[in-house]
């Protein structure tokens, strides 16, 4: 359903510092996929979430949904399909604003925002319903502000958020990093839940190997802004860790090793 | 202070609180520093006269005064949207700009309005005194559009502006364009900041190239004392704060001005200080409040 072809983003280009963050990356996700990235800091993972969500337009290459170009798009317009969560839990929701009027703005994603009023006596029923499943009790606090929720509480609200009107892709980078690893289980598993409730085609990046093997149907490594390891379905399921660690560490004894060449 | 001096505070807290409103809605809700208002003020005032003056309807006057400020606030959004000017910047460049336009349209630095129809004239013929028709017309007029204001925060539209001030990464997730929302908000704040200076220059009988100065510090100050004494939770509250703070400084600049000691006393262009002193003695009052609780 959608597909990078010799997709390329630059960092700082013509100058300097420029940083090659993508290159020439070919990649397609088909619908239903539910694919984990990892990658060494600097990899590329987050650039390529934000290319395709639009906070960043590529310097080369193509960006196919459904064999239409968007790789230009902006990311108000991408919004409509595409759905985020981001690893710093206050970017997803509005602290100033209850937790109704947040649910009331993330309803209308894909619609026209006009002079109707914005919480309407007929929604609060469904935000009250999806928050119980929350199990927090949040669907008695639908009047209280954001910002005092706690920053997991704010993610599950996010996580909710962002699939109330369901997304042709979820997008979820690094989600659960700035969480306490109890609150990050329970993110976790709310996020297995409903990607598997609503059948999303879902793009996970994390830090954590054992989340990248244990959930989705699909794995990738990024290194240096390309694809080095892409395996899905069976393969996927009978990879070990030790298998990851061990390519990982290939990775760094080539890296020494050229370094070792430069300075020798 | 004398009787004719509160009732003067008053008319000026109403006519200069929907001034405020548009304040509050560029400062506290789209967090968008705007100092487009000290030329947007009188280029209400100029536009409202010069119609006046030429035979218009003083309320159709009024109309075209908003859509005068609103085109000045689009400009001002605009510079800083598309053209990636800072917004403070862009704000002071569109007010510089006003200045020549403001003249430019009254075709001189001023316009009187003596012995012309203004928006008083239905409310003295229905046999009401002078002194109590234009604060009642005037609060009338204010509470409506602050009524408004409310309702059209609580709006899609109106939710979209406030989380675009609180969280513009959030909004832009949730499918809104940003830049069409800031446009929308900032038009709005001067529409309204145009439209009191219609009035203004209705109530005093004549518009001024020059009234303008201070605005953005008057409304400022208006905000934070509303905000100190009424609070800022919920919608209404913040609203209704920010025309009823607008009252009690025009109140307080009334009292400052009727206060003698021996032979000193204030004069007008004192103001200036005494508004700077205001404002700061309203941010720094919640803070001692707090340390004075936590004892």
């Amino acid at each position: 359903m959608i597909e990078l072809k010799a997709f390329t983003k630059y960092f700082h280009k013509g100058s300097v510092n420029e940083v090659l963050a993508l290159e020439q990356v070919d990649f397609a996700i088909e619908r239903g996929d539910f694919i984990t990235i990892i990658g060494s800091n600097g990899a590329g993972k987050s650039t390529l979430l934000n290319c395709l969500a639009g906070t960043c337009n590529p310097d080369g290459g193509e960006l196919l949904l459904d064999k239409k170009d968007i790789a230009h798009w902006p990311e108000y317009r991408r919004a409509k399909f595409i759905s985020r969560v981001f690893q710093d839990p206050l970017l997803g929701t509005c602290g100033s604003l209850s937790i109704e009027q947040n649910m009331a703005l993330a309803l209308r994603r894909t619609r026209r925002r006009g002079l109707a009023i914005g919480v309407k006596a007929a929604d609060r029923a469904t935000f009250r319903q999806v928050l119980k499943k929350l199990g927090l009790g949040l669907e008695n606090r639908l009047r209280d502000r954001v910002g005092l929720l706690s920053g997991g509480q704010r993610q599950a609200l996010t996580m909710l958020m962002a699939t109330l009107v369901r997304p042709e892709i979820l997008l979820l980078d690094e989600h659960t990093a700035a969480l306490d690893p109890k609150t990050a289980r329970q993110i976790l598993a709310l996020t297995e839940t409903i990607v598997g409730e609503q059948q999303l085609t879902t793009l996970m990046v994390t830090h954590n190997m054992n989340h990248a093997l244990k959930y989705g149907n699909r794995l990738i490594m990024l290194h240096r802004g390309q694809i080095i390891f892409d395996i899905q379905g069976e393969e996927k399921t009978s990879l070990k860790k030790e298998d990851l660690i061990a390519r990982f560490y290939d990775l760094k004894r080539e890296e020494l090793a050229s370094d070792r060449m430069l300075l020798g | 202070m004398t009787w004719y001096a509160f009732i003067g505070a008053l008319e000026q807290g109403f006519v200069y609180g929907i001034m405020v409103l548009g304040v509050y809605l560029t400062f506290r809700v789209l967090d968008f520093p705007d100092l487009t208002v000290d030329g947007s003020l009188p280029l209400g005032a100029s536009v409202s006269a010069v119609a006046i003056t030429n035979g218009v309807n003083p309320f159709v006057s009024l109309a075209l005064a908003a859509l005068a400020g609103f085109g000045a606030g689009m400009v001002t959004a605009l510079l800083n949207t598309k053209l990636k000017i800072l917004h403070l910047l862009a704000s002071i460049l569109t007010m510089i700009a006003l200045y020549s336009i403001n003249i430019r349209i009254m075709d001189g630095p001023n316009v009187s309005l003596l012995g012309v129809d203004t928006i008083l004239d239905p409310v003295m013929a229905s046999g009401l005194p002078g002194y109590l028709a234009a604060p009642i017309m005037y609060a009338v007029i204010a509470l409506g559009i602050t009524l408004a204001i409310i309702w059209f925060l609580h709006t899609e539209l109106g939710q979209a502006l406030m989380a675009t001030g609180d969280n513009a990464q959030m909004i832009t997730s949730q499918g809104v364009n940003t830049h069409t929302i800031i446009i929308l908000g900032v038009g709005l704040s001067n529409a309204l900041v145009a439209f009191s200076g219609a009035l203004v220059a209705q109530n005093q009988g004549a518009s001024d190239v020059n009234m303008g100065v201070g605005t953005i510090i008057a409304g400022l100050a208006s905000v934070i004392v509303g905000e100190t004494l009424f609070g800022k939770d919920g919608i209404a509250r913040a609203c209704l704060a920010a025309l009823f703070g607008s009252v009690l400084y025009r109140l307080a600049i009334a009292l400052a001005l009727g206060v003698k000691l021996g032979r000193f006393s204030f004069t007008p262009s004192d103001l200036n200080l005494i508004t700077a002193l205001l404002v700061v003695m309203a941010l720094v009052a919640p803070k001692i409040k707090a340390r004075l609780q936590a004892r």
